[in-house]
């Protein structure tokens, strides 16, 4: 019997640890949702335990689950990189926020064509994705681009496999520039691709396409700045020529009304203004209006601290931090309308 | 004498009582197996109800798969599981058989055992390795050369033309089949061997007594002594096949369609799943999703059924002769 007595005394001594376990993580701030701001929110989560001792448990398990966890109150904070429409916000109990800005690139790999030689427009790039234009030489290439010689090739289309906030921003803003794109593909995380073949992550993305001869795909812009792909140039909203980099994100972010957007309910996409890249998103937090969860102000202050101090990081690993104005804004959100068990929470003591 | 036999019975009683603890307990594991398996079932006929009852039969009819209107079919998955499994099965079968009557009929003794160490470790590779070995080291290949061939020389064959035609993309259906074909191979090798293995030396030694040549032997006595436990092998690589998720989500192409063709992009149960479970956002999404993974339960579950009474029949068959 004693025997027995050994076995219940080692299954006791595994629950007290399990119990310091959960007690040990119980003190972190948790999260969980989008992939795309995962790596950032890791390392603003590395610097602020550094300084602060409060450690941040995000888990990047896709925006569709960081929306189901925080409707069941199991983390602290929800992550979307697809804002919830503000119906939605009042359904659950919910606030959003943008929290940092990232955008979408298209890359090619023609042969002779250097990074950012190739300009194109939404129309063209909707058609391409439809299948309307399938060779690099067709007339409405060529009139964007008149100097280059483009070779008689037929184009492969790559697109993104995985649900994700990348395919969300480049069919959402497909889908504002073509109307025949709103029609027979619409804006989702995944959707139907009449044509092209799908490759998994930005990194399938950029692999297949620098694979194929011919081949046309849209990766995240902090992928292509650190892997040197052939990058285009887009025409915007305003019919200016604009390159990728961290300025013309900020224009699109910058121009956007953020103060009439109601829940912040606002897509960067296809933003009027003469720097404006056309393929720029946020990415966004979801916490409850009122909760319970003591460890919401925890959360503000950590996401506070991200804003003012954490953006040199986030511009380490190319993204791109929120301008001052919708800071502002969003801490005035965090003031007027968030609080812990009835009380609010911010600013923080 | 009391003073003995007091503590002997005790003993005894002692001794019947662990035994029934210990029989319970060990039904208690296997019933368990049964219990999660019915709850597993249950719970993806719960997750999957409302797609069921949403499109009914026509999710498994509907080539559709579009998430902005929330229309949803699993025929092209379902189409892309079944071929990239029975091309890997096309492939890798033969070579398993090769591999098993090579190593237990005509290898040397010393070079047996690091043979089928060698094959053993392949079946512990990591699928992932598998998938990341299938697009940057496969693919390209496929893509430059092989594809291409297959193209030009078969391309225009009549009727089986069709199967190789479109460009090549170095990805897709044929691609997730070589990769599947070498992830199932240690599987079907190890379980060939062991039943070759198994045929009683009696019965070779009176073959080759006879006058038989190898090819009789390994044909006319191996074979037929060992068909059940081949065709086992066959399934349990074909269950391991139409299961497998990362490896074929690197190299399938992920495109809800079904072209002729097995050099295009295409996708599989496990693959849609994997893709697309973490930002499915809407009820009938995500149900769908988890119908999916109903379907392949069936599928499987099906298929190893299948294998079992044809196995029973075998050895029915078998008993008689």
């Amino acid at each position: 019997m004693h025997r027995f007595f050994k076995f219940a005394g080692a299954v006791g001594f595994l629950g007290m640890l399990g119990g310091l376990a959960a007690a040990a993580i119980a003190d972190d701030i948790s999260g969980a949702g989008a992939t795309f701001p995962y790596p950032v929110y890791a390392k603003w989560a590395e610097a602020y335990k550094q300084q602060t001792g409060i450690g941040l448990n995000y888990q990047s398990i896709g925006s569709g689950g960081g929306i189901k966890q925080i409707e069941a109150s199991t983390v602290t904070f929800g992550a979307s990189d697809k804002p919830l429409e503000p119906a939605d916000l009042k359904q659950n109990g919910l606030v959003q926020w943008p929290q940092i800005i990232g955008g979408v690139v298209p890359v090619v790999n023609i042969p002779g064509i250097k990074p950012g030689e190739l300009v194109l427009d939404g129309a063209t790039l909707a058609s391409i994705y439809l299948g309307d234009i399938s060779r690099w030489n067709d007339p409405a290439i060529k009139k964007l681009n008149p100097t280059l010689s483009l070779p008689k090739l037929d184009i492969a289309p790559i697109y993104r496999s995985d649900g994700s906030g990348t395919n969300f921003l480049f069919t959402n803003y497909l889908s504002q520039v073509s109307p025949a794109f709103l029609k027979t593909i619409g804006a989702n995380t995944s959707v139907q691709w009449p044509v092209g073949i799908g490759a998994k992550g930005n990194e399938g993305v950029a692999n297949q396409t620098t694979q194929t001869n011919g081949a046309i795909g849209y990766v995240e812009y902090a992928y292509v700045k650190q892997t040197n792909m052939t990058y285009t140039r887009l025409v915007n909203r305003d019919g200016k020529l604009v390159v990728p980099e961290a300025k013309a994100f900020q224009a699109a972010a910058a121009n956007a009304d953020w103060a009439r957007a109601e829940g912040y309910y606002l897509i960067l996409t296809n933003q009027s203004g003469a720097a404006s890249w056309p393929i720029t998103g946020a990415s966004f937090i979801l916490v409850h209006a009122d909760s319970k969860d003591a460890n919401t102000a925890a959360a503000l202050k950590f996401f506070d601290w991200a804003y003012k101090s954490g953006q040199s990081l986030a511009e380490s690993l190319d993204y791109v931090p929120l301008p001052a104005g919708v800071v502002k804004l969003v801490e005035q959100t965090w003031q007027e309308s968030l609080k812990v068990n009835g009380k609010p929470i911010w600013p923080a003591k | 004498m009391a003073a003995v036999t007091i503590p002997y019975k005790l003993q005894l009683r002692r001794e019947a009582r662990s035994e029934y603890v210990f029989r319970f307990m060990t039904m208690a594991a296997a019933l368990l197996v049964l219990a999660i398996l019915a709850g597993v079932l249950l719970a993806l006929l719960y997750g999957g109800w409302p797609a069921l009852r949403t499109f009914r039969f026509g999710f498994l009819t509907s080539t559709i798969w579009n998430p902005v209107t929330d229309q949803f079919g699993a025929l092209a998955p379902l189409y892309g599981t079944v071929i990239t499994s029975l091309l890997a099965l096309l492939l890798a079968v033969p070579l398993a058989f090769g591999i098993a009557i090579f190593l237990t009929e005509t290898c040397p003794m010393w070079l047996r055992s690091p043979i089928s160490t060698c094959i053993e470790l392949l079946a512990a590779v990591p699928s992932i390795v598998f998938g990341i070995w299938g697009l940057f080291v496969l693919a390209p290949v496929l893509q430059h050369t092989v594809q291409p061939w297959l193209i030009d020389t078969l391309g225009d064959a009549p009727i089986i033309g069709k199967l190789f035609r479109g460009p090549p993309y170095g990805i897709g259906l044929l691609t997730a089949g070589f990769v599947l074909a070498v992830m199932v191979l240690p599987f079907i090798t190890s379980v060939m061997r062991e039943v070759f293995l198994s045929t009683p030396s009696s019965l070779k030694e009176a073959a080759y007594g006879l006058g038989a040549t190898q090819w009789e032997v390994i044909w006319d006595v191996v074979l037929p002594n060992a068909r059940a436990g081949v065709v086992g092998g066959i399934m349990l690589g074909l269950g391991r096949a139409l299961g497998e998720t990362m490896a074929v989500t690197f190299v399938v192409g992920n495109a809800h369609r079904i072209s002729g063709s097995l050099l295009a992009p295409g996708t599989t149960i496990s693959a849609s799943i994997a893709n697309e479970f973490t930002e499915a956002v809407g009820k009938l999404y995500t149900s769908s999703l988890i119908a999916l993974g109903l379907l392949l339960f069936l599928l499987t579950f099906i298929i190893i059924a299948s294998a079992r009474l044809l196995l029973l029949r075998l050895e029915a068959r078998g008993a008689h002769v």
